[in-house]
């Protein structure tokens, strides 16, 4: 085990930032904190890397104690949301930083420190742009300087804070496969926090979901998305649609219809809340057994059809079908709504 | 004591964080706060009763009626000019406009004497107009006039430059609004414009204020300095100061000062509540 | 947009009256005596030490009030202690304290027998009536200068600056060396540019405390009333115009300067 955080506590004033927080990583692992606004994931990065202090709790690296040194003793790479660039330094001038904040006895010498610059600008695509200053570039780029300096101290473990939160969705693809890259070249321990769970699935080893300040859950992309571990894990992941149920025998009543549940959940029977993605939903012409409802409009364009359904006991859901199924629905029809499959937690 | 706020990055070491409270705290203490309580200390140094006496004194208030009348008259037409320039330079667009902004807060960079030499030089009794003046029975110089004069261009930039930031970032987009909706300049001016900037104004106001009752070296050029008539009260203290009667000097000056006290209250007040609406350049 | 020409119109007259008139007469009013008096006047030991005061005094002061300044500034930024929300009050007291009560009042303090003074006077030295007390006067009425452009610079300083250097391994002091201080640059020129300014011309506070011994410590604003007392306008004019020229010509080029520093790193 490479890093372990244990039991960590934080607090401002009266409000619980982190609550009991234990999370593990391993040597070279790509970990994701993934949550809202508010759920504490930032500042357990901060936490980590010295940023803000714990009120209980140990961080551990190997053998060491991190809690016990200074910030700027960790030896922990940290990248920030907005660059936090050195704005009155080039590129190659704050990529450089860290090396040349080195006490005299351990600084390299300075040929060996432009070189090292010169490597880690080739590593992030930036080759001859060390010159320039921050401000010449763009957001992707000063980003991807960021991560330089960042790796330029050798860390011996990778902090990104929303690293990609305040560029443009194109570049932000871009840029997640580039870092997904690079990981698989450093081989570097990488802790990232994103609110964002399409890049915590795509990018990570692991993903551990918060929820106001403690874990919710902790695992690969597919354990997470496949079997989740609660209502607000699910609800998270995707969309999601909510239905009030009842559970006799084992299966879920919606609407006097009867679906199959999946996930290993033992539930007494009783009042319950169904939950299904949009796409899992059946639909029929003329009366069935299922949720009653009337197409209001149908959406054709997209790689999905999106069918807008309102409720004969007033509301309405959206689901997703295939196009071909869509075709042969139009607006003001009378139709059925059933899950194939649901999921149920208690009644909320 | 010496906390710094929070973060851990930013902390210095106690050492030097409460070295440098420390060095900060003196340094007020002797070059602020010090003369501030000597003129208070002084003027009450022999009693309240000599001390009443000062500034009860008719020519003391001559100087109090004198001062508040100056600035009664150099205040509004400042600020009148202020709208009217900040208005200009902000909702238009025109050759030489940068070298007018820079024009107009030339008067910070030009030493008070100097604001009233320029007038003596041109009213004065060998002045370019005071011969002319003087046959038509007119005097400026030696009279309120020409203390009016010399205060009005000491404190000419204050309420422009308090609007100009402000009104440049407001844009104009809601006086363009209200035109479109009919409303004519006046009406636009005193229902949009207005309230948009009253705070702005009356910071400006304020401080111009504060400047045009202290004023000295550009009045004392100007004023002749004649006990009762010409004596605005800084040179009503001067007057004093010279006579040795330091009592009364400073009984005049702790009123200036109570003053100046007050300026600061409401100075802290208005950047305390609007902090947005003022511009950001607080330095004057 | 309505009002041009009527807001232009008359913040041009204003102008005119208040400002371009007086200044041409200070601008052409030293010549009406001929070449010959302005350099008397100007080249005399007596002015030539006057305006050396009135600049060095100044310059000092600045010097001083920009040291002081960024610390009180810091303090008043960075630092929580009780009573800091006053003392950031009571900064800006030279703006609202007529100089003439300030004058006074330092003139009391530093006389031999004040309270400051008597601390000095067993040792010899005498602050109020030298080209000390004058410098002294102009600490007073630049102070504010300073802190008041350095402070809203530090506070909108990132935080996150300061924390990448810190988890790049830079002690506090790198830290604020290379990257607190070339932010803070810019401001500190600025506010060093007004209070320079602000204690070249200054008057009412410097003639109660200076002493005014004709080529000690008479400062140039009070030889121009002086001259004017002679009834000497060209002499005075000329007096005025130097202090002026030079005076603008220096804050041109900390313009430059300030300018330059600022644009470091700016496309």
């Amino acid at each position: 085990m490479s890093l372990a955080i244990s039991d960590i506590s934080k607090s401002y004033g009266r409000f619980p930032a982190l609550k009991t927080v234990s999370l593990f990583a391993e040597d070279g692992e790509f970990l994701a904190l993934l949550g809202p606004s508010g759920s504490g994931k930032t500042t357990l990065l901060r936490v980590i890397a010295g940023l803000e202090t714990a009120d209980a709790g140990s961080v551990q690296f190997r053998d060491e104690n991190l809690l016990a040194k200074p910030v700027r003793e960790r030896g922990i790479g940290f990248v920030f949301q907005h660059y936090a660039l050195f704005r009155h330094m080039t590129a190659a001038q704050n990529i450089a930083f860290g090396m040349r904040s080195k006490p005299r006895r351990e600084r390299a010498p300075e040929a060996q420190i432009k070189a090292k610059v010169e490597e880690l600008l080739a590593l992030v695509q930036l080759d001859g742009l060390g010159k320039r200053y921050p401000s010449q570039l763009s957001g992707g780029q000063r980003q991807r300087v960021a991560l330089a300096r960042a790796l330029a101290i050798e860390p011996k473990i990778l902090l990104l804070d929303e690293p990609f939160g305040a560029l443009d969705a194109k570049v932000r693809r871009e840029l997640r496969r580039w870092l997904r890259d690079l990981h698989e070249r450093t081989g570097l321990t990488t802790i990232f926090v994103t609110h964002d769970q399409e890049e915590a699935l795509e990018l990570a080893d692991r993903v551990a979901l918060l929820k106001d300040g403690a874990l919710e859950q902790v695992g690969t992309p597919e354990e997470l998305y496949h079997e989740p571990a609660s209502a607000f894990v699910f609800d998270f992941l995707g969309d999601s649609i909510k239905m009030p149920c009842t559970i006799e025998g084992g299966i879920a009543i919606i609407a006097g219809a009867g679906v199959p549940i999946v996930g290993n959940r033992v539930l007494e029977n009783g009042l319950a809340t169904a939950f299904a993605r949009p796409d899992a939903f059946t639909i029929t012409t003329g009366d069935a057994p299922g949720i009653a409802a009337r197409v209001r409009n149908v959406l054709l364009a997209g790689p999905d059809a999106r069918i807008d359904c309102g409720l004969e006991g007033g509301g309405a859901l959206e689901v997703r079908l295939d196009h071909e199924q869509a075709a042969k629905l139009s607006p003001r029809d009378k139709i059925t709504l059933l899950p194939r499959t649901v999921r149920v937690w208690p009644a909320s | 004591m010496a906390a710094s706020r929070a973060n851990p990055a930013r902390r210095d070491p106690p050492w030097i964080a409460g070295g440098l409270i420390g060095i900060a705290l003196l340094y007020l203490a002797v070059v602020l706060l010090l003369p501030l309580f000597t003129v208070f200390f002084e003027a009450l140094r022999r009693g309240v009763e000599p001390f009443l006496e000062g500034i009860a004194e008719p020519d003391a208030i001559a100087a109090m009626q004198l001062t508040l009348l100056v600035a009664a008259i150099a205040v509004p037409l400042n600020a009148v000019f202020g709208i009217a320039a900040a208005w200009a330079v902000t909702k238009f667009e025109f050759w030489g406009k940068s070298a007018l902004i820079t024009l107009i807060d030339l008067p910070f960079s030009i030493s008070p004497v100097i604001s009233g030499l320029v007038y003596v030089l041109l009213y004065g009794a060998h002045g370019w107009f005071g011969p002319a003046l003087d046959a038509l029975g007119i005097k400026v110089i030696f009279t309120v006039t020409g203390i009016v004069l010399a205060t009005t261009l000491v404190t000419l930039p204050f309420v422009a430059r308090e609007l100009t930031p402000l009104m440049q970032s407001q844009g104009s987009d809601e006086e363009a609004a209200a035109a479109t909706l009919g409303a004519g300049p006046w009406r636009t001016f005193f229902l949009v414009t207005l309230p948009n900037i009253k705070w702005a104004l009356m910071y400006g106001v304020l401080l111009c204020t504060a400047r045009a009752m202290g004023e000295f070296g550009a009045v004392a050029v100007v004023s002749g300095h004649i006990r009762g008539k010409t004596a605005t009260m800084p040179l009503h203290v001067e007057i004093l100061y010279n006579e040795y009667s330091f009592v009364a000097a400073f009984a005049v000056a702790s009123l200036l000062a109570l003053f100046a006290l007050v300026t600061l209250a409401v100075k802290t007040f208005l950047e305390a509540q609007f902090a947005d609406e003022l511009a950001a350049q607080r330095t004057r | 947009m309505p009002g041009f020409w009527p807001a232009l119109g008359f913040t041009l007259v204003y102008l005119s009256f208040f400002l371009f008139l007086p200044l041409a007469a200070l601008a052409l009013r030293p010549w009406e005596a001929g070449l010959d008096h302005v350099w008397g006047v100007i080249s005399h030991p007596r002015t030539v030490a006057a305006l050396k005061l009135s600049f060095g005094a100044a310059f000092v002061a600045a010097c001083i009030n920009a040291v002081f300044g960024t610390i009180v500034a810091w303090v008043l930024v960075r630092y929580e202690f009780p009573g800091r929300r006053l003392l950031d009050a009571f900064v800006d007291l030279p703006f609202a304290l007529p100089t003439a009560v300030a004058g006074i009042s330092l003139a009391a303090i530093y006389a031999p027998n004040g309270i400051i003074g008597s601390l000095f006077a067993p040792f010899d030295i005498q602050i109020a009536f030298t080209p000390f007390g004058v410098m002294i006067a102009l600490i007073f009425v630049g102070f504010p200068f300073v802190v008041r452009s350095i402070q809203p610079v530090l506070e909108d300083l990132e935080v996150e600056v300061e924390e990448a250097a810190a988890t790049l391994g830079a002690t506090r002091l790198r830290t604020i060396l290379t990257v607190v201080a070339p932010a803070i640059t810019p401001a500190l020129i600025a506010g060093f540019s007004l209070a320079f300014a602000r204690a070249v011309g200054e008057y009412g506070s410097v003639i109660f405390i200076a002493g005014n011994l004709p080529n000690v410590s008479e400062i140039a604003p009070l030889l121009i009333v002086i001259r004017l007392e002679e009834f000497d306008y060209a002499g005075a004019a000329a007096v005025g115009l130097v202090m002026l020229m030079v005076s603008l010509l220096i804050l041109l080029v900390l313009n430059v300067v300030q300018t330059r520093v600022a644009s470091r790193g700016r496309a």
